[in-house]
């Protein structure tokens, strides 16, 4: 079942119940929540994802709750609770949605330890997965946004999640967070892109959420094999280049972008070595989406011919 | 929906739990700093294995991060040696640092969050220079505060060290010199015991550690890690008890020390949660020994409600009430009033008009 084939009103009875239990690539989130948006927001951008039962485990219980007492009519509060407690400070009602999404980002970073959790963007084709880490300002999730309109699948926007044995990366693709300009960017380079409405005034600006493509939700358990590190930047105005960069470079500054590299020890070290020894490492200035497209889709034509 | 975490523990099978009381039971675990303990437990018993796949994740995760705490933790105490080496005075591991260099059982699965030490009273700037020359430097910006610790409080503001973020909080005894339950510090000095292989470094003995254990426990405002104290104390018990002295050392110690009230509560706790029972004759000194009925039962009231894990599967009627109650408790027992009404005040205010702003969301 997926949650497009709920009703409104069912959906709202679970929302606002024990809980809507939803299945994102090897999580299971509980979500409750009494606002509007939320309920809005699930509906639009998580159609495809699949329903379990509320009678079933769900790895994370995540309420986004308004504010109480005079907070509910005087700049009303959106509130994240997990476990009984409130790990962020409340944001104002209007950023419910996105709070949602930040808090199931929370959930995964704090409390997993069976994957090596980097912070990077992946995408995938032909079996093979680019890990683009990235700080943010980079232009990380522009990049993904648009390279997932062409062609490649997306694996994340936000965790690339990399196996402690082996080292195939487990797609968690959620709603892609776009950022100010790079709303519109996406919005003219993909006109059939399904959005979510814009929330203004965020830390993070205007923040609108861009919805997975239905084909890759459905390809969700598929993992794939590292091929490419690209620590990617946008330079406005600038030719495409990629241009080398040493591996032991590359897995240092992998390893502090990660969110458990150093709980994880030296299964953590093993798992990134793995990664860098089977992936070609590059940085990548481009100021056009187009560029970055047609550069590494000819990285995907070499690697298979050889 | 109740608190399924306080009866595992003495459980000889593993328990057979639906989904959703999984979601309880590690949500509850995650509220009180025992997730790598329950991890622990499963693996230890073999239980692991009848553990859905869903749950079993999170029990690992959990172990996973302890034993990497706890592997942090013997470097930070083989630094603190280091910077203390010169210093003119026996340096003493409490609580969690103590238990894991001292290999007891409560250690195991334990998870960290700072490192308690104690010094002398007289070593106490030299240990806090010494220490502060090896990068750890003092967190609390508040002046305010700062001189509060320093003039009342049995520890210095915690200590962060610049570049690794590790926290000591640098005892000179082990309960405000203001409190119903102070500890004259010599007399625990008198008592120490060294750790093997880390010269200069020692624990306290075996009674005094349980009887800090207790103290530390029942005098806390804030229960959250209400129950793994409890467990650390059964830990405690159950090993050293093994010792025909021990429980005798224990009540006399406990009267030397006047700290038979919170050893009191807390052998009746873990009778009750724990179906553990000390020996008669030292049950009967320790019943003769209890508060006025009255205050008994408020405080057994209490305790039984803060004990339970802080999750909302956990709370009752009156569970508010209880911690409300607990934590007025703790602070009239840490201070006489006349200190005590101007620093909650004060306190109040702070939190009201704070200076600086809170840190932004992630």
């Amino acid at each position: 079942m997926r949650l497009a084939d709920l009703s409104s009103t069912e959906l709202d009875k679970q929302l606002c119940g024990a809980g809507l239990v939803l299945g994102v690539g090897p999580f299971a989130f509980r979500i409750k929540s009494p606002i509007e948006s939320v309920h809005e927001g699930l509906h639009r951008l998580y159609s495809n994802y699949p329903l379990l039962r509320g009678d079933q485990f769900a790895d994370f219980d995540v309420t986004v709750a308004g504010g109480r007492g005079v907070r509910r009519w005087w700049r009303p509060q959106a509130i994240f609770r997990f476990d009984g407690g409130e790990p962020f400070l409340p944001l104002p009602f209007t950023h419910a949605f996105p709070l949602l999404e930040w808090a199931m980002n929370w959930c995964v970073s704090m409390h997993v330890q069976r994957y090596l959790l980097l912070h990077a963007a992946v995408v995938e084709k032909h079996g093979l997965a680019m890990i683009l880490p990235a700080p943010p300002g980079s232009g990380k999730s522009t990049l993904c946004a648009g390279l997932i309109h062409r062609g490649w699948r997306l694996l994340s926007d936000e965790m690339a999640l990399i196996a402690l044995q082996g080292d195939l990366v487990t797609p968690f693709g959620r709603p892609v967070s776009l950022k100010n300009q790079s709303i519109d960017i996406i919005k003219a380079y993909a006109p059939e892109a399904v959005f979510s409405p814009t929330v203004h005034d965020t830390h993070k600006g205007d923040v609108a959420l861009l919805k997975v493509p239905t084909d890759h939700v459905h390809r969700i358990a598929e993992p794939a094999k590292p091929r490419w590190v690209v620590f990617p930047k946008y330079a406005a105005g600038e030719e495409a280049c990629l241009t080398p960069r040493s591996k032991a470079q590359s897995m240092l500054e992998l390893g502090r972008n990660s969110f458990n590299y150093m709980v994880l020890g030296r299964t953590g070290f093993v798992g990134l070595s793995r990664v860098i020894d089977a992936s070609d490492c590059y940085d990548f200035r481009y100021s056009r989406l187009d560029d970055a497209v047609a550069v590494f889709d000819q990285m995907v034509a070499d690697s298979v011919v050889a | 929906m109740s608190d399924l975490l306080s009866s595992v523990w003495l459980a000889d099978q593993p328990p057979v739990w639906s989904p959703w009381q999984w979601e309880s039971v590690l949500g509850q675990a995650r509220q009180s700093g025992l997730l790598g303990r329950l991890g622990m437990l499963f693996r230890d018993r073999a239980w692991l294995d009848a553990v859905p796949a869903g749950p079993r994740h999170h029990l690992e995760s959990g172990v996973t991060l302890v034993e990497r705490q706890q592997h942090e933790v013997q470097w930070e105490v083989h630094n603190l040696r280091k910077a203390l080496r010169d210093l003119a005075a026996p340096v003493v591991l409490l609580k969690g640092a103590a238990y894991l260099m001292a290999s007891l059982p409560p250690a195991r699965g334990r998870l960290f969050s700072d490192v308690d030490v104690m010094v002398p009273y007289a070593q106490l700037q030299a240990a806090e220079a010494a220490l502060f020359g090896a990068g750890w430097v003092s967190d609390e910006r508040d002046p305010y505060n700062q001189r509060y610790y320093r003039q009342w409080m049995h520890e210095i503001p915690p200590l962060r060290h610049v570049l690794r973020g590790s926290v000591i909080d640098l005892h000179h005894t082990i309960a405000p010199p203001t409190s119903r339950f102070k500890v004259d510090a010599d007399r625990l000095l008198a008592n120490l015991e060294p750790l093997p292989g880390c010269e200069g470094i020692y624990v306290l003995g075996p009674v005094d550690m349980v009887l800090h254990s207790a103290v530390h426990l029942f005098q806390e405002g804030e229960f959250d890690r209400g129950l793994r104290d409890l467990l650390d104390l059964l830990d405690l018990i159950r090993h050293f008890e093994q010792q025909d002295v021990f429980w005798p050392d224990l009540v006399d110690r406990a009267h030397d020390l006047g700290l038979q009230v919170p050893l009191s509560h807390a052998l009746r706790h873990l009778t009750r949660l724990f179906a553990y029972t000390p020996p008669v004759a030292v049950m009967e000194t320790v019943l003769s020994i209890q508060p006025p009925a009255i205050q008994r039962v408020v405080m057994d009231w209490a305790l039984k409600k803060a004990l339970k894990p802080v999750h909302p599967t956990c709370d009752s009627a009156g569970t508010g009430l209880a911690r409300w109650t607990l934590y007025v408790r703790s602070h009239a027992l840490r201070m006489p009033v006349h200190l005590l009404l101007p620093h909650l005040a004060r306190k109040a205010w702070m939190r009201r008009f704070p200076g600086a702003e809170k840190p932004a969301n992630a």
